[in-house]
């Protein structure tokens, strides 16, 4: 096929080959360039999710708080939420899907490269969209979850940009993974047995396979939501028989997988740093293995524990408790093995290792109070109190944003090749652990105080100006760790130290090439004979199991140093179609809310991205060779 | 440049576990559909009897022979769809062109008849405003003709590639995974039908 379609194209339908330069940002199909888009955008949408934290915790310092009045508030609180999970948690933990995971199983993309540009383009084009709002009229007011009839009933557009955005964010999603399950199935280098898959792989499978399973559900709760705003359908229409509940049921069923989605990957990072930096191999790998795949399991069947202040009764609400109380137990099992792991080891307490002991640390206070509210009675105290809201930020914040902070410093020399400044690692870490515990250790108690949730301004003399305050104050110390480390970032790039391939002394095959890695990754691909397949190709053990470096010159017998410099591989293609694709959709979007001629605008611009994507060639043959 | 070894991207190696990339991703593509129409029917599950005062019901309205007819015709769009698979793989492009067309007609037929049976169930006042029951039953059955929709634009599009001769013996795949689309849409008729028909009302 392609020799028939390769020599003489019109332009459009040339495939791009610039490597610099804006353009070749726009077209690249490489999995690193993308997972770098991915992760410069999350830090982007990081900082407004910062501002608008900060903007709630300056309204919430003292009693009757003046800063935004209760209109602005609800859309600031909503689009926190939505911000902290859609496009910074979800798209940081996909940067290091799409930059580590072809590395760590020693593939040269990922299964479908423009496929994987595509999800990029969805998902930015989801979130531009959803931000639209603030300029048209008002962002969603409903909360993340957008409980029923609220999102329906609000007269503005405001929800319809909630439904409608996350429906394209889904998408992308949802495109990547697919995208990733079949790269870990398929591309593994020969050798890479599954459970010889680093762990941070295998989270990455179960967390593509919690969204393939999620998403769709997701994505009917919201079809129906836009329906009923656009079309005047009844899904939540008390009146005509709807159940706003089914909503619940809908966002649950999607949201608490979710939540996997968003700690899992964490959970992956922490355990790749924590072995590296205790010079031990992880503790009970199959066990931590089947422990994830466990949570992801039991995830699905816990969702109502969301809803026991709804009413469903008490055998439902025994049944999801005693679900919650489950998960637990693999969650447990992975804490102890983390604690095996550091056991005993020679412990280097730099900045990833910081991190992801604050991981551990910080996770299992969220856990414990997540099994508080796994008792119904006690729920029913705690449910739309601020002790919610500790609960969830000491799992996502203290979980999630600590994990990826560590895998940012852990990898961030094979990302950028330079090393950063420890000094300020350090700082930035401790800033961020004394400010997070700021922010949100008061809010336990508040929350037992009785101050509920989604409040704009609370009433003096309630007893909640001291811990309040605390809490803000807490907030502003976050925003300065994050000075740090954004100053830490531009020194490293601007005049850091050479980072070698290696500076960790690590395990696994990405430090087994250059930082940062050339654009096909492996010259050669790797044969793999043993779970952490570089470290036992440096070191072997004495007769007590103690590691001993191999001979040099016998240390990287795979690698050539420089000999396969020459080695031409073709990768493929950089490619116009996927964001002309993408770009239809926020149009769609548009069309729906506004007026109908942006529909068929949108469509045609979808379809004539994909029809580009299919009839393009293969690749590009810059001097008029053939097949 | 020669004589260095040339190496394209994803043609180099065997995949981990010998099967196309693209196969694996179309089933785990049509795993995520399972739970898309999967939430469909439930909601449909639950609403099929809130129906508002003086609406009428879906069992006033529907023809189970008539829509019986037209589940028929697309379960043997399948079986044509079989049909074309086994031409390419035998090389023989006429008999696979034929076997395309007839069963991008049949899936056409089928919506055609959807269509008919909408405007039908409108015109008696069972619309997708009408009631929530309404609401679920356009949502899951316009959802699926959308579906077979998508089917006979890509059966369409291998027709035309067929016909420019680039559809060539080696490419039976892509026939297949079009046909795995196919086959599951059919499927998920079959379970629509039974529920939202043969269900008593």
């Amino acid at each position: 096929m392609a020799a028939v379609t390769v020599p003489t194209r019109p332009a459009p339908f040339r495939r791009p080959t610039a490597e610099h330069g804006l353009v070749s940002w726009l077209t690249t199909v490489d999995h690193k360039r993308i997972g770098i888009l991915y992760g410069v955008t999350a830090f982007a949408f990081f900082i407004i999710g910062g501002v608008e934290a900060l903007l709630i915790r300056a309204q919430l310092t003292a009693p009757n708080g003046r800063i935004l009045d209760a209109e602005t508030y609800n859309q600031v609180f909503t689009m926190h939420g939505l911000t902290m999970i859609f496009f910074v948690v979800m798209p940081l933990s996909a940067a290091f899907f799409n930059y580590m995971v072809p590395l760590l199983i020693g593939a040269r993309d990922v299964a479908f490269p423009r496929l994987n540009a595509f999800s990029y383009w969805v998902f930015l084009a989801g979130g531009l969209f959803l931000y639209s709002s603030f300029f048209l009229g008002g962002a969603p007011n409903c909360g993340w979850f957008c409980y029923e009839p609220l999102g329906v009933a609000e007269i503005g557009n405001n929800n319809s940009f909630y439904a409608l955005g996350l429906q394209i964010a889904g998408l992308g999603s949802l495109v990547a993974s697919v995208n990733f399950i079949v790269t870990i199935v398929n591309l593994r280098a020969p050798g890479m047995s599954l459970m010889r898959m680093p762990v941070f792989v295998w989270m990455t499978l179960v967390v593509s396979f919690l969204l393939l399973f999620s998403l769709p559900i997701l994505a009917i709760g919201l079809f129906q939501l836009a329906f009923d705003r656009l079309f005047a359908t009844n899904f939540f229409n008390v009146a005509a028989g709807g159940d706003p509940v089914l909503w619940q049921h809908m966002f649950w069923l999607f949201g608490h997988p979710e939540v996997y989605v968003l700690v899992l990957p964490a959970m992956g990072i922490v355990s790749e740093v924590l072995p590296v930096f205790s010079r031990k191999p992880l503790f009970g790998y199959p066990a931590i293995v089947f422990a994830g795949v466990a949570i992801a399991f039991i995830g699905f069947g816990v969702w109502a524990h969301h809803m026991f202040a709804v009413g469903l009764g008490p055998v439902a609400n025994s049944a999801f408790a005693i679900s919650t109380m489950v998960i637990a137990v693999p969650t447990g099992i992975k804490i102890f093995n983390w604690l095996g792991t550091m056991w005993g080891g020679s412990i280097r307490l730099q900045t990833p290792m910081l991190f992801s002991i604050g991981f551990v640390t910080m996770f299992v206070i969220g856990g414990l109070s997540g099994v508080t509210h796994a008792v119904v009675p006690s729920d029913y105290q705690q449910t739309d109190t601020y002790y919610i809201v500790a609960h969830f930020h000491y799992v996502l914040f203290g979980g999630a944003i600590f994990g990826l902070f560590s895998g940012i410093y852990y990898w961030w020399p094979k990302f950028t090749g330079h090393l950063y400044s420890e000094r300020l690692g350090q700082v930035h870490f401790w800033l961020m652990l004394i400010g997070f515990n700021l922010t949100f250790g008061p809010m336990h108690i508040l929350g037992l105080q009785g101050m509920p949730r989604r409040i704009y301004q609370w009433p003096p003399g309630m007893g909640w100006e001291l811990w309040n305050a605390v809490s803000t104050v807490g907030a502003f110390l976050i925003a300065a760790s994050i000075l740090v480390f954004m100053a830490n970032a531009v020194r490293s790039m601007a005049r850091g130290e050479r980072a070698e391939e290696d500076p960790w002394d690590g395990r696994t095959l990405e430090w087994s090439i250059p930082s940062p890695p050339p654009h096909y990754n492996f010259a050669e691909i790797p044969t793999v004979r043993s779970r952490d397949d570089l470290w036992h190709r440096k070191y072997a053990e004495d007769e007590s199991g103690r590691p001993v470096t191999v001979v040099a010159g016998a240390a990287h017998p795979e690698e050539g140093d420089g000999e396969h410099d020459e080695v031409h591989i073709d990768m493929p293609n950089p490619s116009y179609w996927p964001i002309v694709a993408a770009a239809g959709l926020p149009l769609i979007g548009y069309g729906l809310i506004y007026h109908w001629v942006f529909i068929p605008v949108g469509v045609l611009l979808l379809l004539a991205g994909l029809y580009g994507w299919k009839i393009e060639p293969v690749e590009e043959h810059v001097e008029g060779a053939s097949d | 440049m020669a004589a260095e070894p040339h190496v394209v991207m994803g043609h180099e190696a065997a995949t981990a576990t010998g099967l196309d990339n693209r196969k694996v991703g179309m089933w785990a593509f049509l795993g995520s559909e399972c739970l898309f129409f999967g939430a469909m029917i439930s909601t449909y599950l639950l609403y099929r009897n809130r129906i508002g005062e003086g609406q009428p019901r879906l069992g006033d309205v529907y023809d189970i022979p008539y829509t019986s007819v037209s589940a028929f015709v697309l379960l043997m769009s399948s079986v044509t769809m079989v049909l074309a698979l086994a031409a390419i793989q035998r090389g023989e492009h006429r008999k696979l062109r034929v076997w395309l067309m007839a069963t991008a007609l049949l899936g056409l037929v089928f919506v055609g008849g959807q269509a008919f049976e909408f405007t039908e169930f409108v015109r008696h006042g069972f619309t997708f405003r009408s009631s929530a029951a309404g609401s679920a039953f356009f949502m899951l059955t316009g959802f699926h003709g959308a579906h077979v929709t998508v089917g006979i634009l890509m059966l369409l599009g291998l027709f035309y590639l067929s016909v420019l001769g680039r559809l060539p013996t080696g490419d039976s795949l892509r026939v297949e995974l079009v046909g795995l689309y196919w086959h599951f849409v059919d499927i998920v008729w079959i379970v629509i039908f039974t529920i939202v028909y043969l269900f008593p009302q």
